[in-house]
């Protein structure tokens, strides 16, 4: 038996020298794919450290980072993206909750509550909504949105003298586009995550003399969690990263974030700018993209601590 | 209030399939009845159709009655969630939820209004101590339901499904899932049910059945063949399908 296998090993038959080759060719070929995949992420990284360090040596990190004044074309250039950082954070934050809410609760009837008919026409329209380009988006949030945000801004403010107002291109135009453009996703994986929850639990508890409600709130989205987390990941990527829509309806002035300012995000800074800046000004838009990337690359690595610590609580 | 359970002419059918036709038959109050039979036969569906879980089963239709203690759980004004506090439920797959121990236990008691700690305190521990489980847990009432052992956990099913003081419990096959010592862990605690509560069980094992049940009712192709008293059924079964399932002849797959 041993000597047959020993002997096998020395002369092969053509065929399976061919699925040999084909074997570690194939090999091979996935190796690089996934090698090329992590390289691009590598090289990327790397060229937004090497292009947005200089200007912030030149700058100063701290008065990079906690500046609040950006004039880069200024006689006396400033170069302080701290209000643009904030905005990008409440931007987010604000319709990253409300979509994750509102998505959860929509995914929770859609699932629970819906007859059958209502909860295909639902999926199917966030499927199509999730696939919009952004610049649809963006039209549709500037032409309704802008307006309506306006006349509220009008009404609220009326008669003061202190405030600018923006005619509804605002940090809350924005965030309310960007909670639109982020339900649908969120809504998708709501649903993708109650319907893993396993069927004995949802029958568990009706059988307790729980109503649909109730096991809605107590057990399916306990137990859900760790996938509502992911969508919430997934929506903080697509927020932060966002600038086509977000640019038509922001009204793209520097200011701190409060809802009814216009504001710029880290994103539409470095978009409305690229297209004239020049020399430190120019390279301060680099120091811009480094600042959103590890944000966004520190943002990602926490909420995704948190799906693993999740994860780990639930099958401890 | 004693938990005796009739069915009259009972018919469900899953869209176009007859899947329960026309079953008549009564399970006494604090007796241990099984329901027995080959696969897909109608014995989980009839089980269910006892505290209406089959209701969420889309385009289910049935006609006959059910009666607990002499009311039809199917008049139009029955409050299902007061139906289920009465009639519990502990299912074939160990289905804690994904809190602590305590928590699943307190879960059903929480839900119909019980809110005094002291009070939640007592009917844990009522509740794991009647499910032989309090011994195992008593040290860890905090601690993830999810680390228990597949036994345990079903045990903490069975506690959970008692913590809500209800008069019959229902059993889905609920050992199929366990290891054999889980297995007679969960018999004993059977048999030690049945001085206060009505149980009916469905089982694939009839030795189990022979164990536990008091009554036993044999199912086929949604029919019931015959049912009465479990030494009986077992051992001088009337009808011949009977006999030919219980000595596990092959003439039912004909």
């Amino acid at each position: 038996m041993v000597k047959n296998i020993l002997r096998s090993r020395g002369n092969l038959s053509r065929a399976e020298r061919s699925r040999k080759f084909w074997d570690s060719f194939m090999y091979w070929c996935f190796s690089l794919c996934g090698l090329s995949a992590i390289a691009a992420v590598c090289g990327i990284a790397a060229y937004m450290v090497l292009a947005g360090t200089p200007a912030i040596n030149e700058i100063g990190l701290f008065h990079f980072l906690l500046g609040s004044r950006w004039e880069p074309t200024a006689p006396q250039p400033a170069f302080g993206v701290l209000p643009m950082i904030l905005t990008s954070v409440a931007g987010t934050a604000l319709s990253v909750l409300a979509s994750v809410l509102v998505g959860t609760l929509t995914a929770v009837f859609l699932e629970e509550l819906a007859p059958n008919r209502l909860r295909q026409a639902a999926q199917a329209t966030a499927a199509l909504m999730a696939g919009l380009p952004s610049v649809v988006y963006g039209l549709v949030g500037a032409t309704l949105l802008v307006p309506l945000v306006g006349k509220a801004e009008n009404a609220l403010f009326r008669g003061s003298s202190s405030h600018i107002f923006t005619g509804g291109a605002n940090l809350l135009s924005a965030s309310i586009l960007l909670t639109v453009m982020i339900l649908p996703t969120a809504i998708q994986v709501g649903g993708i995550s109650l319907r893993a929850v396993p069927r004995e639990l949802r029958e568990a508890s009706l059988a307790l003399g729980a109503d649909r409600t109730e096991t809605a709130f107590k057990v399916l989205i306990p137990a859900a969690r760790p996938g509502i987390v992911t969508g919430a990941v997934l929506g903080t990527g697509r927020a932060m990263g966002e600038a086509m829509a977000v640019m038509m309806v922001s009204g793209n002035a520097v200011n701190f974030p409060l809802p009814f300012h216009s504001v710029r995000f880290l994103t539409t800074g470095i978009v409305t700018e690229m297209g004239y800046s020049s020399g430190l000004h120019r390279k301060a838009l680099f120091s811009i993209g480094l600042a959103l990337f590890v944000w966004i690359l520190a943002t990602d690595l926490i909420l995704e601590a948190l799906v693993q610590r999740e994860g780990g609580g639930q099958s401890a | 209030m004693s938990g005796r359970l009739t069915a009259e002419n009972f018919h469900l059918w899953y869209g176009e399939n007859h899947a329960l036709k026309g079953i008549s038959l009564t399970v006494p109050e604090r007796e241990v009845f099984a329901l027995i039979g080959p696969s897909g036969c109608g014995k989980s569906t009839f089980l269910r159709s006892l505290n209406r879980m089959t209701d969420l089963v889309e385009g289910v239709k049935r006609k006959g009655r059910i009666l607990l203690d002499g009311q039809d759980i199917y008049l139009p004004g029955i409050d299902v969630t007061r139906l289920r506090k009465r009639v519990g439920m502990v299912f074939q797959k160990p289905s804690p939820f994904p809190m602590s121990i305590y928590d699943n236990v307190a879960y059903g008691p929480r839900i119909h209004g019980v809110k005094a700690r002291s009070q939640l305190d007592g009917l844990v521990e009522a509740s794991l101590r009647a499910a032989a489980l309090w011994g195992e847990v008593s040290d860890r009432l905090k601690k993830p339901a999810l680390g228990l052992s597949g036994g345990q956990q079903q045990r903490l099913c069975i506690a959970r499904a008692l913590a809500v003081q209800p008069e019959v419990l229902l059993m889905d096959e609920p050992t199929s899932a366990l290891d054999p010592l889980s297995t007679g862990k969960i018999e004993e605690l059977i048999l030690s049910l049945r001085s206060r509560y009505t149980v009916v069980i469905v089982t694939h094992n009839l030795g189990q059945a022979v164990k536990v049940s008091d009554q036993a009712a044999f199912f086929l192709d949604g029919t019931l063949v015959e049912w009465g008293p479990a030494p009986e059924l077992f051992g001088m079964p009337k009808d011949r399908r009977t006999e030919d399932y219980i000595t596990g002849r092959r003439s039912l797959d004909g």
